[in-house]
């Protein structure tokens, strides 16, 4: 007895009852009723947050909870004031951002490389692949104690492993794309003559742009990741070194602003690489 | 039965001889550079000695408890998510009011790096066994409501017309139409959100340091720089990492299998 009904039932019913299919008619309303669509979801959706600002307004004056749980949010924005005047904030978000850019950049430069030798070269990959595979299921994590030990806790502890975090996806995908790139594809470039590096950077490359990308993106937010991993495991100085500190002294309005800046620069990046991605997805469907 | 098909295939002998080559090459000569004391013989033990740790690490039964001990957090963290995050990511993906209410800050939260949430956790629950396996259950969390969302969001609208003519109250719909139509989409999150806890498993065990587990017999480890334990303790991560995966990979075939027939 199976709980799920029969796949094609769905499918029949929608042909039986003749429903429409289109629905390509939402996309045509006027500029300033998209406009005030918007707005009217921004404000939907901000009301959740704002529920939960009252709530929490109302719990630390009320004390409903110990300040050491949730600390009042006027501390909260006392101190971000505070550390922004003071310019920590900044200088702790620049230390961080710098380290991700540095490893970032290592990582998913020798991703690509990697990537596109395991994609044109079938017997590299069938030599390299197994091990890149088994190298790449420990967590990331995992291999920090080991580096510490090799390169001590300094600087290259952090951009070493941020750039192995964001090395893993950029291959993976690199790889993947090239490889589904239609055989037919390449064909019309011997036609046309071209060389090996023609045919790589003008019809290989272009086609796996869009995989590529999606493993750049992952790439970038599994560094972020393994940012402030490292920096709560052993730093002096960046976001998650704010929020160890933050929790060694039992000051939460510490931890929750750099929480609120790790957040923010996380949805930048999301956002950026995202419209980016979205760019690329209409130039490929366009040419 | 497909392992026997595919060793059968003559080419594949090869293809096995090249993915065996490199490791092997690598494994020659690190025992090498042991016993020539190429590298300083704390930063490089050989591979017998790591054997041997292991093999008294299983004898005390040390290592066995660690192992079991992760698993069990691992394990205790997904099914809380799997139990949250599914319905979540159902009533995300099939109620407008829902999404519009909360999908917003649903992806703000998801930006939140994990690791954020180390120190938050850890001022609430403490560090001992009910925070790590809040972390987990956090880390498994996110792949789950939003694999789930994704899978009630993909099912064609059409379908869901065909379940009001058809007068379908809340329940028939989430039954007969939403959990089929989102069927794969959630077996791939609940997969996801397994690896996501194996890595959750291991940074708590890291930094919340008590207890054993193999996150912390791996800072044992470097504390006492004993580079055999260290070594061991990885190879057993990564192991384990595989073990859980290929599981999720059957479960989520048979699944799929099961749902088609």
């Amino acid at each position: 007895m199976s709980v799920i009904p029969e796949p094609g039932y769905l499918e029949a019913a929608v042909d039986a009852l003749a429903l429409s299919t289109d629905r390509s008619d939402r996309r045509t309303c006027a500029l300033p009723a998209r406009w005030a669509r918007r707005l009217q979801a921004a404000a939907v959706g901000l009301a959740f947050p704002a529920v939960l600002l009252l709530l929490w307004e109302l719990s630390a004056r009320y004390g409903w909870l110990p300040a050491q749980i949730l600390p009042d949010p006027r501390l909260v924005v006392e101190t971000i004031q505070e550390f922004v005047a003071s310019g920590e904030l900044l200088d702790d978000t620049r230390i961080s951002l710098m380290r991700v850019a540095q490893g970032f950049l290592f990582g998913g430069l020798a991703g690509l490389l990697l990537g596109v030798a395991m994609g044109l070269w079938p017997r590299f990959q069938a030599y390299v692949d197994p091990l890149f595979l088994a190298v790449s299921q420990v967590p990331t994590l995992g291999w920090m104690p080991l580096l510490i030990l090799l390169v001590g806790i300094d600087e290259e502890l952090k951009v070493i492993i941020i750039a192995w975090s964001a090395f893993i996806p950029v291959t993976l995908n690199t790889y993947r794309g090239i490889r589904a790139v239609p055989a037919r594809y390449r064909e019309v470039g011997q036609v046309l003559t071209f060389g090996p590096w023609s045919t790589l950077t003008k019809i290989v490359l272009p086609a796996a742009l869009p995989t590529i990308f999606v493993g750049i993106r992952e790439g970038l937010a599994n560094s972020w990741q393994t940012l402030v991993a490292a920096e709560l495991f052993a730093s002096s100085e960046g976001l998650g070194y704010l929020m160890a500190w933050g929790r060694q002294l039992f000051q939460l309005d510490l931890v929750i602003m750099a929480m609120i800046a790790v957040g923010a620069i996380g949805l930048l990046f999301n956002w950026g690489l995202g419209s980016i991605e979205r760019r690329l997805r209409r130039w490929q469907v366009a040419s | 039965m497909t392992v026997t098909a595919v060793a059968l295939r003559p080419s594949v002998g090869s293809t096995h001889w090249r993915a065996v080559a490199l490791p092997i090459v690598l494994l020659l000569a690190w025992e090498f550079a042991a016993h020539a004391g190429i590298g300083d013989a704390r930063f490089l033990p050989s591979i017998e000695s790591v054997a041997a740790r292991g093999w008294t690490e299983i004898v005390d039964g040390q290592l066995l408890l660690d192992i079991a001990m992760s698993l069990t957090r691992d394990i205790a963290g997904f099914i809380i998510a799997a139990l949250i995050g599914v319905p979540v990511g159902l009533a995300l993906g099939l109620s407008r009011f829902v999404e519009r209410v909360f999908g917003p800050t649903f992806s703000a939260y998801r930006q939140i790096a994990l690791f954020a949430w180390v120190p938050l956790i850890s001022l609430w629950f403490g560090t001992g066994e009910e925070a790590k396996i809040a972390f987990v259950a956090l880390a498994a969390l996110n792949p789950i409501v939003f694999n789930s969302a994704e899978g009630a969001r993909s099912i064609p609208v059409q379908y869901r017309e065909v379940a009001r003519v058809l007068t379908f109250d809340r329940w028939q719909l989430l039954r007969y139409v939403a959990l089929p139509g989102a069927f794969p989409s959630i077996v791939t999150g609940l997969h996801l959100g397994l690896i996501y806890a194996w890595l959750a498993t291991v940074g708590a065990e890291f930094f919340l340091n008590l207890g054993p587990g193999l996150g912390g017999r791996i800072n044992e480890g470097r504390e006492l720089f004993q580079m055999d334990l260290l070594l061991l303790c990885v190879l057993l991560l990564g192991v384990i990492g595989v073990l859980l995966n290929k599981l999720a990979g059957l479960a989520e075939t048979r699944l799929l299998a099961w749902q088609k027939r």
